[in-house]
């Protein structure tokens, strides 16, 4: 097997210790990656000692408390709280996932909390999305039609057709996927990654949407399609329960069926 | 101070926020041909317009036969008369086409089997002056708020509209006139500090739940933009009209949508009665949310709450067909097995009236138009500011507000203020100059926190006021509560001037950005204790136990709370519009409200 070795700065060196107070009896050690860009520090590893009798059930929750009793300066996503935003997505414990939808007791053992792999980092668990909400607004996710709707009421739609939205629409575009992807670890700047493909299919299959061609057009190409090697880590890790590895078979299908 | 460079942009028009409000507002003026930019503190997709669950209300009367002037009625009566007319026939007029401009746009909606949108029955919502229960929310199972917040954003990148996302709004740039001239924002990502100018500026910046305990609200619901604009001396509206849901779940707090009474569901108590009967005969569960918060607070404190503490309500939904939870209900579903471990076609769910929604906020026209209220004119306009969304108070939703009406709010006025901009902008128009200082007290504001170095923790003063709020302005209220609170919450305020902030960097600097949020939800919360405190009546959400009668003949009228240079709260009052817009419909005159 090759071995890498890893610039020096990028190595991470373990960090300060925080101890939980001595009247804890439930002490969880929570290991958190920690980067500040101001800081010409490597990045490191602190553990912090939970009381988990005073803390809520989920990852996001310690991080929380985290922040408001230990240390004010970690730095993470979040806003909704319920799974819904997407803006919680780290990797927990070596799996990519939303923070708060991650149970504190599914975790054996000691706790540790990434920022998703392979991508560039901001500051401590919080990556940098730029360039993969550009490849997002790339598959034009947005509906294409050159009927004209009616005007005073809404285009019809079967349930069925509807039906095929499910499991595509709820997308939350946390990018758990695509970062568990080893295709897109190694060829992100120009594989799409499960996520966009996904959205790319809930176009392709919308019974209202009328660039199905265009849009095969766009995907039939080596890198941005055809990276994907069915290796199935994003749908194992999708925390919304999608399948994003199943919408990048269909795509792949309907370019065979329309050879 | 530090020296800080500042990054100056120059645009027609600039929008703070992208949750549903403030991106159908950047589509409709991008599209427009407006240089645009939208400032975001959390990606578009990250708002929370994305929690919204069970639907959007318009008399599309596509199960029943419906009318906008019914919908009219209702929301008239949801707000306890306390709600602007004019704007009220505006919202409910031109939810029709909203609506069916969403779905033109690509919203997933759910469909009934002619392949129409689907509606639902939702609390308050009646067919022909409250003669039986309508089906008028528009829905998306029970994500609705996701499919309409990411279908807004994917049409705002086909027009190409300009995104500052991870920007934090410090303040307004306002001139010596009284004009808003732009906005000061601080770029996350970086660490620099950016000045927009443009000749209007629209605040879509949400509610400010967090200011409670208890919500479920996302932790971004701060009020940022109520802030800024109390902080330019502008009043804020209405701001002791709080919503408690009735089913949030109990201990997390996130939502249970009233869809779910919508599609069958049911309250009971701890001796499994279905109290809801007797406290709203007719409308039963699907009352109004202020009636239904009440009676399930009454049931608890009458000893009739269900678990070891008595402290909580019974949400069924075990009986219903599970095919249909699963299609209609699934994120409901997921949200109550994750949050409170129940399998809702098994068990009921525990629920508590939870902080939902605030109906007060920034004053404004049916334009979307920010209001200065004079003695002369209570309709005069501050120029260069609009406001929409949660953030502002039309008001459209008055005392209270009815489920559903408010994802149909942003959308109707989020696109009124891109119609009003082309009336009144004119693109690429040049700027008269900024003063060289425009947005420094802002700055120095940002730098006075980075450095602070108190001995409290902004986490601490901010549970103190959350639990302040939560126990003082709840959903009965009465003058002794009331009095604590305004010195209680006043104490809590000044303590921010002891504040420590621990991180000292520019970058993704989250420990300041709470700090900045926590002084502007403390802004929000004072008042609110203030207005509730000076009420002396009960209306809609503000129930008080002394005065427990809607009294139009002193309290028809809309709050306006101001913090004055005393750095007290000040309030004032302006007339309610009952005046409709045009003559397809008459005045609804105030009557008692019964469901
Ligand atoms: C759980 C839940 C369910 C709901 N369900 C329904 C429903 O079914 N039907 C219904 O009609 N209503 C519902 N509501 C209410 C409705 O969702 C909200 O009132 C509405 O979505 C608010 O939209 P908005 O665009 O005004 O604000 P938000 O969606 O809250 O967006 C605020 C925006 O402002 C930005 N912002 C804030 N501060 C700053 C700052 N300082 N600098 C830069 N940007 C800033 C944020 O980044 C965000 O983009 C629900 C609410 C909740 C909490
Ligand atoms: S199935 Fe395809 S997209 Fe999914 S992890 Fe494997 S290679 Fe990546
Ligand atoms: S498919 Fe799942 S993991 Fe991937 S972005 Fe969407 S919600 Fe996240
Ligand atoms: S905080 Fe929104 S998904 Fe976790």
């Amino acid at each position: 097997m090759v071995e890498f070795t890893l610039p020096k700065n990028s190595r991470i060196k373990k960090g300060k210790t925080y101890e939980a107070p001595a009247s804890a009896k439930r002490v969880k050690n929570f290991h958190v990656y920690r980067w500040q860009p101001e800081k010409e520090e490597n990045p490191r590893l602190d553990t912090y000692e939970v009381d988990l009798d005073n803390c809520g059930p989920m990852v996001l929750d310690a991080l929380i408390k985290i922040k408001n009793e230990i240390d004010s300066s970690l730095t993470f996503r979040r806003s909704c709280r319920e799974g819904i935003c997407g803006s919680c997505s780290m990797n927990i414990d070596g799996v990519n996932t939303l923070a708060c939808l991650c149970p504190i007791e599914d975790i054996k053992g000691d706790a540790k909390v990434y920022p998703l792999p392979h991508m560039e980092v901001v500051k401590d668990l919080v990556p940098d999305l730029t360039h993969i909400f550009a490849q997002y607004a790339s598959v034009e996710p947005w509906l294409q039609a050159d009927t004209t709707s009616p005007p005073n009421e809404e285009r019809l739609q079967s349930r069925e057709d509807r039906a095929k939205l499910d499991g595509l629409w709820e997308c939350v575009l946390c990018f758990c996927c695509s970062t568990s992807c080893p295709s897109y670890w190694w060829n992100e700047d120009r594989y799409l990654g499960p996520a966009v493909l996904l959205s790319a299919y809930r176009w392709i299959v919308d019974s209202r949407d009328e660039a199905t061609g265009k849009r095969l057009d766009n995907l039939e190409d080596p890198f941005r399609l055809y990276r994907c090697h069915t290796i199935m880590n994003c749908t194992k890790t999708c925390p919304k329960g999608l399948n994003p590895a199943k919408s990048i078979a269909e795509i792949k299908k309907l370019l065979v069926a329309r050879r | 101070m530090a020296a800080y460079e500042i990054i100056d942009h120059t645009y027609d028009a600039v929008v703070v926020g992208a949750g549903g409000a403030g991106l159908r507002a950047t589509l409709g003026m991008t599209a427009a041909g407006f240089k645009t930019a939208c400032v975001t503190k959390v990606y578009p997709t990250r708002s929370h317009t994305v929690a919204a669950q069970g639907g959007i209300g318009a008399a599309l009367g596509n199960v029943m036969e419906d009318d906008w002037r019914f919908h009219m009625y209702d929301t008239v009566k949801g707000s306890d008369w306390l709600g602007d007319q004019d704007a009220i026939e505006y919202m409910c007029r031109n939810a029709i086409p909203a609506v069916l401009e969403l779905e033109h746009l690509g919203v997933p909606f759910s469909r009934t089997p002619e392949g129409k949108i689907y509606q639902r029955p939702f609390g308050g919502h009646t067919l022909n002056y409250g003669e039986k229960m309508a089906h008028r929310a528009c829905a998306a199972a029970d994500r609705t708020g996701h499919a309409i917040l990411h279908t807004l954003y994917q049409q705002c990148l086909k027009h190409q509209a300009e995104f500052y996302n991870e920007y934090f709004a410090l303040g307004l740039l306002m001139d010596a006139e009284g004009a808003c001239r732009g906005v000061l924002a601080w770029c996350l990502d970086d660490g620099t500090i950016h000045r927009f100018r443009a000749h209007t500026t629209v605040l879509a910046t949400g509610g400010y739940g967090r200011a409670y305990f208890s919500c479920t609200s996302a932790h971004t619901c701060t009020g940022d933009g109520n802030a800024m604009a109390a902080q330019s001396g502008l009043p804020l509206q209405d701001m002791e009209f709080i919503q408690f849901h009735p089913t949030g779940i109990y201990g997390a707090g996130c939502l249970i949508t009233e869809g779910a009474r919508g599609e069958g569901g049911y309250l009971t108590n701890a001796e499994g009665e279905r109290f809801m009967e007797r406290y709203a005969p007719s409308a039963k569960d699907l009352a109004s949310r202020d009636v239904v918060s009440r009676s399930m607070t009454v049931e608890i404190r009458e000893g009739r709450g269900v678990g070891p503490e008595k402290d909580h309500i019974y949400l069924h939904l075990e009986h219903l067909e599970p095919a249909m939870l699963h299609e209609r209900l699934p994120g409901i579903s997921e949200t109550a097995k994750v949050f409170s471990g129940v399998d809702v076609t098994k068990e009921p769910i525990p629920v508590l009236p939870t902080v939902h929604y605030n109906m007060g906020g920034i004053p404004t026209n049916y334009h979307g138009e920010v209001l200065r209220p004079t003695k002369e004119n209570p309709d005069a306009v501050c120029p260069g500011l609009m406001a929409i969304g949660e953030t502002a108070s039309v008001s459209v939703h008055g005392a209270n507000r009815l489920g559903c009406n408010s994802l149909v709010d942003i959308v109707v006025f989020g696109r009124a203020a891109a119609l009003r901009a082309a009336e009144t902008v004119t693109k690429g128009a040049a700027h008269p100059p900024l003063a060289k200082d425009a947005g420094e007290e802002w700055l120095a504001r940002l730098d006075r926190f980075r450095h602070a170095k108190g001995s409290l923790r902004t986490a601490d003063i901010r549970l103190n006021m959350q639990k302040t709020m939560q126990a003082n302005c709840a959903v009965f209220r009465n003058a002794d509560v009331l009095k604590e609170g305004v010195t209680k919450i006043d104490q809590v305020a000044a303590t921010l001037a002891d504040v420590s902030v621990e991180d000292r960097s520019l970058v993704w600097n989250s420990d300041l950005v709470e700090t900045l949020e926590l002084e502007n939800l403390l802004i929000q919360a004072r008042m609110a204790m203030c207005g509730a405190e000076a009420r002396h009546e009960s209306r809609g959400a503000h129930a008080r136990e002394d005065y427990p009668d809607r009294d139009d003949a002193n309290w028809m009228k809309h709050t306006l709370a101001k913090t004055g240079p005393d750095g007290k709260i000040h309030l004032d009052y302006r007339p309610v519009h009952l005046d409709t817009l045009t003559d397809e419909i008459e005045t609804i005159p105030p009557k008692k409200r019964v469901y």
